[in-house]
């Protein structure tokens, strides 16, 4: 039986090892928020943080995880950069098929905690990683770019 | 509104022009002409599986709080028809948009009409029928209010979820009419009024926000993968590695040591044209999804390649690039561009090859399916574009009635036309036959699984050649495809591309030119070659389009102006005059090719571009336009070249007519999704084959645009919102302008000619 923090909560699965922090969220934990689309840290669907920053869950197995705080997108709502992120992404109607949006969000999310006021090129270094197979790049960088002008506007109040 | 299900109510449009016929010459030639016939024949959405349903009652229910549950038909995948039709229902009832929730039906086209989200065709079908449900359902909403009050139905009006008698100002809410209104009877269509467009509410005017925008910024929208069930077991299946492909051997002792897996399943492979069958092979089943990765992993397995084992596409792109310079077959032929072109001089010759290769759909969701066997009855969780086909498949499979499987349509992460083929739900029904009964299982396609065994966008060479008198006329034009078709996937060992695929940008050109020849190679088909999101349009408008410019460069012409006077005047064309008898299944009277909305998005693209301007050095700008599912699309792209051919795209101006604009904020979504799909066919992505088997497996190889590579700016430019005109399709159109767009950029920038797709860097 292996212990995981999720969400600050404290979860507990039977399951190998090494099997993928991915599917042990969706598969063992029924949290499907966190999604598979490629299975090689080659697209970001499956972004999660570990300890705030950013893992791909799809490669990074359980035994990697174990003592480590985990957040996924269903925490996003209880988190204050999360919030805006995610009003962000309404607000400029960012998802077509919104299929990659959690992952995105979950990078957005982490570089505007490491890094709130970024550059046009320090947004497309965080977020690459991320494929969008419907195209929703340019809005996304906008939504992203008017977060980090709420948070700003924010941390001065 | 709750009542027993009344029989749908179909219309049938009188179609009224008539069957081509074909006449030939005292030379040989033959040429086409219109001839009257009976006015039967079913254009668009009539022609369609299950036509389309207008009745309010299977549509709309409210509840006696007032709460209005409208139904989408039609499969969700990214371009929003989840929400804009029922937007559309909601609009011409006057409900409140806020009081409105929209429930996904299941496969049923008896009841609702057609549900196969292809060929960009939910808003250019349903806008009407939905528009009819909404006038139906304000009308039954008026007759039971004015029957409650007993005052005469003219001095009632249906506003914002109430209805008011005028004279007094009484008023109802919906939930207190809901029960009278659903016995009220269905109007007749000729009866209803629909609104005057200058009381759209929410109809153009980007008010409405996708349904389930909040859900999936939070992780809880619900996609065919995310399917959860008691008791659910999980499969992955090992699939020929060459299409058409036999097991010969399967060892499944390791695979079964693995902890978690449960049993393998055989499927059989396909005999004869691979259609929708699945391609065969070994599922592994298991606890979780992990377990039978790799339990899969574990099986040693054998297999006999089949006829398609020797596939080498660099081997074909030789096959193809002779059959595109031998004659084929005539498609469309007027003048005599063959003899034009003998008596040419050299100089006033100009010919390409263009080459475009396989393409891979690559959605981010790969495809998945949930089946579940019950005696006598089976039930679907899935994420597809067609659901009658998965309930087809899935019924004929288990040898029960269509009525005895219930699909459930959940999201899609994507679609682009693969997920409209119900392969991958068959698969699950196979292994769920071989479950203990009532057992789900959940059947996953992992993303090697996706690129290795899609149905492919087809492979081609296109071939043009023109004369360009002196004076800077085109005289003569020839197009020859050499490209398998998709027939291929219903007939074995068709070949060559059919009508249908010529008239999407290679027949139906509108151009002034006296002598036009379009024709065919016989090619064969080594891979399942099906629809990629805009088709055939994608290699013949490539070609097409960058010919245009290679024209115009010739005779020293500017190459806007030169496709301006190329395309000529504004007039309405019949297709058939073409040689386009399909017209994407629409009728020609109705949806006649339009020159001036041609002309239209051309100047409103190079507008917003400032075509002319003088650009920065190592800059160019590039022109493209296409007519794709009746509507009009252009694009003009500036990119930036450096010393190192290090291709920039640095802004893209997308232009549409689809004639009426139902929901603005959608189709600037997709202009600017389909300029990023375009330039990620151009710039990254390419299926390459060797000894039978797709090479790429993932997104290292194969490739899709990522966001550095994303041009910063895209301007949309909505042309013509015309509500007079029948509506065109949105999801497909803007794709293929992109590419040729791109192309032609680059030669404004560096001089160089880029004829084969993709380029990753100018040489």
């Amino acid at each position: 039986m292996t212990q995981l923090q999720i969400n600050g909560q404290t979860r507990t699965v039977d399951v190998p090892d090494d099997m993928p922090l991915l599917w042990v969220l969706r598969d063992e934990l029924g949290m499907t928020g966190t999604k598979f689309g490629c299975g090689m840290a080659l697209c970001g669907a499956c972004t999660v943080h570990m300890d705030g920053a950013p893992i791909r869950a799809c490669v990074t197995p359980l035994s990697a995880v174990v003592g480590q705080p985990i957040t996924t997108i269903e925490h996003m709502q209880a988190d204050h950069v999360g919030q805006v992120v995610q009003q962000a992404w309404v607000e400029n109607n960012v998802a077509q098929c919104g299929y990659c949006q959690a992952g995105q969000i979950m990078t957005a999310v982490n570089l505007l905690k490491t890094q709130p006021a970024p550059s046009e090129q320090q947004i497309d270094d965080a977020m690459s990683g991320n494929i969008c197979r419907c195209g929703t790049y340019p809005r996304i960088r906008k939504a992203i770019q008017q977060a980090a002008g709420q948070l700003a506007q924010g941390s001065k109040q | 509104m709750n009542a027993p299900v009344r029989p749908s109510r179909r219309g049938f449009l009188q179609g009224s022009l008539g069957a081509l016929v074909l006449s030939v010459t005292a030379q040989g030639v033959v040429t086409t002409a219109w001839a009257a016939e009976p006015a039967s024949k079913a254009f668009g959405a009539d022609s369609m599986p299950g036509g389309t349903v207008d009745d309010p009652l299977v549509f709309v229910s409210i509840a006696a709080d007032g709460t209005v549950t409208i139904v989408a038909h039609r499969a969700e995948m990214g371009t929003g028809v989840r929400t804009s039709l029922p937007m559309v229902v909601a609009d011409e009832m006057e409900a409140r948009w806020e009081r409105v929730t929209v429930v996904q039906a299941d496969a049923n086209e008896a009841r609702y009409g057609n549900q196969n989200v292809d060929g960009s065709r939910s808003v250019r079908h349903f806008l009407m029928p939905m528009r009819r449900v909404g006038a139906a359902a304000r009308h039954m909403l008026e007759a039971a209010a004015a029957a409650r009050w007993s005052v005469p139905v003219a001095d009632v009006k249906a506003a914002m979820h109430e209805v008011v008698h005028v004279p007094t100002g009484r008023r109802l809410g919906y939930g207190e009419l809901a029960a009278d209104a659903a016995r009220q009877p269905v109007p007749a269509p000729e009866t209803l009024k629909l609104k005057a467009h200058a009381d759209f509410r929410y109809i153009g005017k980007d008010q409405v926000r996708l349904v389930d925008l909040e859900d999936i910024g939070r992780g809880q929208a619900k996609y065919g993968m995310d399917m959860t069930l008691p008791g659910m077991v999980y499969a992955v299946v090992a699939r020929p590695p060459v299409v058409g492909g036999k097991l010969r051997r399967v060892d499944a002792v390791a695979a079964l040591a693995v902890p978690g897996v449960l049993q393998v399943v055989e499927i059989p492979g396909f005999e004869g044209a691979p259609a929708f069958k699945p391609l065969g092979g070994v599922a592994v089943v298991a606890r979780n999804t992990w377990a039978a990765m790799q339990g899969r992993a574990a099986l040693v397995l054998e297999w006999d390649d089949g006829p398609n084992g020797a596939y080498d596409s660099t081997a074909y792109r030789q096959t193809l690039e002779a059959a595109a310079q031998a004659p084929g077959k005539v498609m469309r032929q007027a003048g005599h561009a063959a003899q034009v072109w003998e008596r040419a001089p050299e100089a006033q010759r100009v010919v390409a090859d263009y080459y475009i290769p396989h393409l891979a759909h690559a959605s981010m969701e790969p495809p998945v399916a949930t089946v579940q066997i019950h005696k006598d009855r089976a039930e679907v969780w899935t994420s597809v574009q067609n659901p009658a086909a998965a309930q087809e498949a899935v019924a004929a499979r288990l040898k029960l009635k269509p009525e005895q499987v219930t699909v459930h349509v959940l999201l899609l992460g994507g679609g682009f036309g693969r997920k409209s083929k119900p392969d991958f739900v068959d698969e699950a029904a196979i292994v769920a036959q071989a479950l203990p009964e009532g057992t789900p299982v959940k059947l996953v396609w992992t993303r090697d699984d996706d690129i290795h065994h899609d149905y492919l966008h087809t492979v081609s060479v296109e071939h043009l050649q023109a004369v360009v008198s002196p004076d800077g006329q085109v005289q003569s034009w020839l197009h020859r495809s050499a490209s398998p078709t998709i027939a291929s996937l219903f007939a074995e060992g068709a070949k060559g591309q059919q009508l249908f695929e010529s008239a999407m940008s290679a027949i139906n050109m509108p151009y002034v030119i006296a002598n036009v020849q379009v024709e065919t190679a016989e090619v064969a088909a080594h891979a399942r070659i099906g629809w990629f999101r805009s088709v055939a349009n994608i290699p013949h408008a490539f070609a097409a389009q960058c010919f245009i410019a290679e024209l115009a460069h010739h005779a020293g012409q500017d190459h806007r102006q030169f496709a301006l006077d190329l395309i000529g005047p504004a007039r309405k064309i019949d297709p058939g005059t073409l040689g386009d008898t399909w017209n994407y299944t629409e009728s020609p009277e109705r949806y006649p090719y339009d020159t001036g909305r041609l002309r239209g998005v051309i100047e409103a693209a190079c507008q917003g571009a400032d075509w002319g301007r003088t650009l920065p050095k190592g800059h160019g700008l590039g022109l493209a336009f296409c007519y794709s599912f009746m509507s009009y699309t252009a694009a003009v792209v500036e990119v930036a070249v450096d010393a190192d051919g290090e291709i920039q795209v640095v802004a893209v101006d997308m232009a549409i007519d689809c004639g009426p604009q139902i929901n603005p904020e959608r189709i600037r979504a997709q202009l600017e999704g389909g300029a990023i799909m375009g330039l990620s066919l151009a710039l990254t992505s390419e299926i390459t084959f060797t000894r039978g088997r797709v090479v790429q497996s993932n997104f290292h190889d194969y490739e899709v645009l990522r966001h550095q590579a994303s041009p910063r700016v895209i301007r949309c430019h909505l042309v013509n919102d015309d509500h007079a005109l029948p509506p065109g399709g949105v999801g497909e159109p803007p794709v293929p302008p992109v590419a040729p767009a791109l192309c032609n950029a680059i030669f404004a920038a560096t001089g160089k000619r880029v004829r084969s797709l993709p380029v990753r860097k100018v040489a």
